[in-house]
């Protein structure tokens, strides 16, 4: 039996110790936003924040999340109000098939946590364990300069 | 044909954000693997971990066994259906027939990822715990992995073919002996081009569920081809079509790759037709890697001749296509189009190619964006900066000198392809395309710095022109829209959609064609019930093909609604105009109508004194032509010769699209392709060892390009030559961003190391491969 929040809401849940973290969120909790695009730690599609840490959920067990809080891409938006990244990255088409997006939102979440301001080259650094097949990276890079710009979007970073 | 003019409304050329975007943003997309059906079941795949070798014995009585597990499927399980193969659609030269992909191997493997058996479990862990217990017995079989090899048929992949080489194609145009025999100037090159794949970032997949009371099956995951992926699933399965419903979903990512009929595609429907329940598939990177189509891997030995003053007379080239070890949908596509336009923008009067397509044991060939464009890019513009150093002729003025000028368009290449008609290269002007890049690009500034040391690192700029053909390929594509409620447009598409951005592009083209808010219209797509009849998506002929048929069915349709609001209002048509949504009468100071007045009457009473309600219309548009997109690439990078590491600098890409319905969109496919070329070129390959085995099986293995590998890339859109051949001027945009990248890349290169005498004849320019050209000790065969 784990416990975890995610979201801001708790779960109690019987799980096998083999299942995945990417697993336990998509079949279990049926949050199928957090993708998994090669399920061996290199593509970053199923980056999530785990008490803050920005980590690949599918090469993480569930039961390793025991007690922790989980944010997931279905965070960002509150209602219809969508979050600076994620406004972004629709003002700078950051996004084609949008397989990779919520990966890519949530390591941006937690550089700009980190890192208010960053530089072109900074962002180019923290986004390179994350794969995009469409974009080529560069509205991708635009997108995140785009909230660290922004007076208000450094607030919502977390 | 006559192009619109500027719209009244002007939605198309503008560059408006996507407006599916939110649901991908907000993760409330739906992916096949975020689909759960009740009582779903889960399959895995055994694969072969042999290359070449028999099968002896199958045993799945201890993976039946396990708890979970509902059925083993393996070749004796498939019954009269285990004799269909996966099937040739496209470029089917006679002999590739013997060459087709069984859906469960029977008695022999012939590549590793080959499917042998299908496991059906409660979950995908118990199904991949199944796998384990599956018992073979294999007796290896000598591996052949390099087409020279496979030639030499000392090993046969097929035994029954009695031969590695599946099928020849040659054609020729002008005369080409004499040409050679007449010319100053000749040379012969080997060239290669490795193997490598599309790898969208989402994996294939399928659920599949079975109606036994209405005898229904729907298919989720089926992308690019629905309709035709559907007619050849239903006659497997003896349903008739139309109880077949397939229907895409959100894709994450197409490339040529994903869509194409593979054994999955006839395996998931099938086990949930048996079993009665559905079934989920989704494949993994390992498997994707291994088992979805492979690309490009192709040689070509290339002859040019020439006048001493550059003038090009003719090419002769024989290409050999590696195909793997089966021929799947794609046939002899690939290779063939590696020569269909491997004389590109230039004026070659004379050319002869023959493509050998031979058969190893590796994953069977497919399609990668500009499948074959690539590599004839790459062998032709290295065979002209070699020619223009032979002739001490400048690259940039030997590619003027041949380029075929805007007054010779349109220009017929000839036949080039296989039961195709001729190669015609509709409208464009190449030499102010190359002009825009090389002043966009301060090509000039740049020149002095071929191959000079800076900062430790040597720097070269090269060049690549290309056309690129898009559009046409299979002849139509269909639109219908329907007008609702208020202020409610549907357009439903015959074609799929795989990241493109059709439901807002396809929905400019409404709005202008039809005359009403963008707002309005929601555009459907990828789903065999809403149209009745389509291809897809691939080729770059969405927007050629489909969007013509949205321009037509919503002119069409304003016709229509204009006889309609005319019957209504007691006027005559020809004093009605429509646009923005309203409909303004011309011949009074009267206030304009709102459509949902005339739509609701018509709903109500019917339209033009037929009682029928409907305000839609359908329309087709066929083209058995192919539009041209061109352009160049042009690279600068710098090289450290002691890591063999290369740096891309600066990249730019100009490619003229005839009309842009979306700059957004085109600049988003243009850099998108590039950045995908430049790592296919530099960072991926599928290597083989020896034995056939697949040594790339990870994307820790195979490297995919990143944020910190790849520069800014620099795009120009040009709209200088609209084609003649469709209602919009649109030419495709998806593929000239990757086409160029193998051949500028790969020039960059030689010119930066001229000194250590390197010269690339093969790709890719991986830092190992580098420091072996750089010591001399490059194996080019």
């Amino acid at each position: 039996m784990i416990k975890v929040t995610v979201n801001g809401r708790t779960y109690e849940r019987l799980v096998e110790v083999r299942m995945t973290l990417a697993d336990f969120l998509r079949q279990e909790l049926d949050l199928t936003g957090t993708h998994l695009g090669c399920e061996h730690g290199v593509c970053g599609a199923c980056t999530i924040l785990v008490s803050g840490e920005a980590v690949r959920s599918c090469i993480m067990l569930a039961v390793q999340a025991d007690g922790a809080e989980l944010l997931t891409v279905e965070s960002l938006a509150e209602g219809d109000e969508l979050h600076p990244l994620q406004r972004a990255f629709q003002d700078q088409h950051a996004l084609q098939c949008g397989f990779c997006t919520p990966g890519f939102l949530m390591t941006a979440c937690a550089l700009l946590r980190d890192n208010p301001a960053p530089t072109r080259a900074e962002v180019r650094e923290a986004i390179s364990g994350n794969i995009c097949r469409c974009t080529g990276y560069q509205p991708i890079i635009n997108a995140i300069l785009q909230v660290s710009s922004e007076p208000e979007g450094k607030t919502k970073g977390e | 044909m006559e192009h619109i003019g500027k719209t009244t409304q002007g939605y198309v050329g503008t560059p408006i954000k996507r407006r599916e975007d939110i649901r991908f943003i907000t993760g409330r997309a739906t992916y096949v693997d975020d689909i759960k059906l009740t009582g779903m079941l889960h399959a895995a795949i055994l694969r072969s971990p042999r290359a070449h070798a028999r099968i002896r014995s199958i045993d799945a009585s201890k993976a039946v066994a396990l708890p979970g597990v509902i059925k083993i499927f393996t070749y004796a399980d498939l019954g009269d259906l285990a004799a269909v193969p996966v099937p040739i659609r496209m470029v089917q030269l006679p002999g590739l027939e013997r060459y087709l992909q069984p859906l469960l191997a029977q008695k022999q493997v012939r590549y590793v990822g080959e499917p042998v058996a299908l496991a059906i479990a409660e979950s995908r862990y118990l199904a991949e715990d199944a796998l384990d217990a599956i018992e073979i017995d294999y007796e290896d079989l000598p591996a052949v992995v390099d087409v020279y090899d496979a030639l030499r048929d000392e090993v046969l992949v097929h035994e029954g073919a009695g031969t590695n080489l599946a099928a020849v194609h040659e054609f020729s145009i002008g005369d080409v002996d004499r040409a050679f025999r007449d010319a100053e100037y000749t040379r012969r090159e080997e060239f290669r081009v490795h193997r490598f794949t599309g790898n969208p970032l989402e994996t294939r997949g399928f659920v599949a569920s079975f109606d036994r009371g209405k005898g229904e099956l729907t298919v989720w995951g089926v992308a690019k081809l629905p309709h035709l992926n559907r007619q050849t699933i239903a006659a497997f399965l003896k349903l008739p079509e139309r109880r077949v419903h397939f229907i895409e979903n959100d894709v994450g990512g197409g490339f040529g790759i994903r869509g194409e009929l593979y054994p999955e595609d006839f395996l998931i429907p099938f086990a949930a037709v048996k079993l009665g329940q559905p079934v989920k598939w989704i494949e993994d990177r390992r498997e994707h890697l291994m088992a979805a189509n492979h690309s490009r891997e192709n040689r070509c030995e290339l002859e040019v001749a020439a006048r001493k003053d550059g003038t090009l007379l003719a090419f002769r080239a024989i290409v050999y296509g590696d195909m793997g070890a089966y021929v799947r949908t794609h046939g002899g596509l690939v290779p063939c189009s590696t020569a269909a336009l491997l004389t590109g923008p230039y004026r070659v009067p004379n050319y002869h190619a023959k493509i050998h397509l031979v058969v190893t044991n590796k994953t069977g060939l497919g399609t990668f964006r500009a499948p074959g464009r690539y590599e004839s890019c790459f062998y032709r513009e290295r065979m002209l900066d070699l020619m223009a150093k032979d002739l001490g002729i400048d690259p940039v003025d030997l590619r003027f000198k041949n380029l075929i000028r805007p007054e010779e368009i349109p220009y017929e290449v000839g036949v080039t392809r296989p039961g195709s008609n001729a190669t015609v290269l509709d409208s464009g002007n190449y030499p102010s395309a190359l002009k825009r890049g090389l002043d966009e690009f301060g090509y000039e500034d740049l020149k002095p710095l071929q191959g000079r040391l800076e900062n430790g690192r040597y720097h070269g700029t090269g060049i690549a022109c290309f056309v690129k053909n898009t559009g046409g390929l299979e002849p139509y594509e269909g639109a219908r829209i329907v007008i609702g409620d208020r202020n409610d447009v549907a357009v439903y598409l015959s074609i799929s959609m795989l990241g493109q951005g059709h439901e807002t592009g396809m929905a400019q083209i409404c709005a202008d064609a039809l005359g009403v808010p963008m707002d309005w219209i929601t555009v459907y797509h990828g789903n065999t019930d809403i149209t009745p009849f389509g291809w897809g998506t691939f080729a770059s002929r969405g927007t050629v093909m489909c969007g013509s048929a949205v321009h037509l069915a919503g002119q069409k349709l304003k016709q229509k609604l204009l006889r309609v609001a005319a019957e209504q209002l007691g006027v005559d048509a020809a004093v009605l105009e429509f646009h923005e949504g309203k409909i303004y009468r011309t011949n009074t100071e009267a206030p304009p109508v709102d459509l949902h007045e005339i739509a609701a009457k018509a709903r109500h009473c019917g339209t033009l004194n037929q009682g029928f309600p409907e305000l839609e219309e359908t329309a087709y548009f066929h083209s058995s032509q192919m539009t041209y997109s061109y352009g160049v690439h042009l690279a600068h990078v710098a090289v450290d010769v002691e890591t063999g590491m290369m740096e891309v600098l600066k990249y730019l890409v100009v490619e003229d699209v005839g009309r842009c319905i979306n700059p957004l969109l085109v600049h988003g496919q243009t850099v998108g392709s590039a950045v995908q070329g430049i790592g296919g070129t530099m960072l991926e390959e599928l290597i083989y060892d020896e034995n056939g085995q697949l040594l790339t099986g990870s994307l820790m293995d195979y490297l995919l390009p990143t944020s910190t590998d790849v520069p800014d890339i620099g795009s120009v859109i040009l709209e200088e030559a609209p084609s003649p051949l469709n209602p919009l001027g649109v030419k495709g945009a998806g593929e000239g961003g990757i086409v160029g990248t193998g051949a500028a890349l790969a020039n960059a290169l030689s010119h930066a190391l001229s000194d250590f005498g390197v010269s690339v004849k093969a790709l890719p320019l991986t830092p190992d491969r580098i420091r072996a050209l750089i010591a001399g000790r490059a194996r080019q065969r």
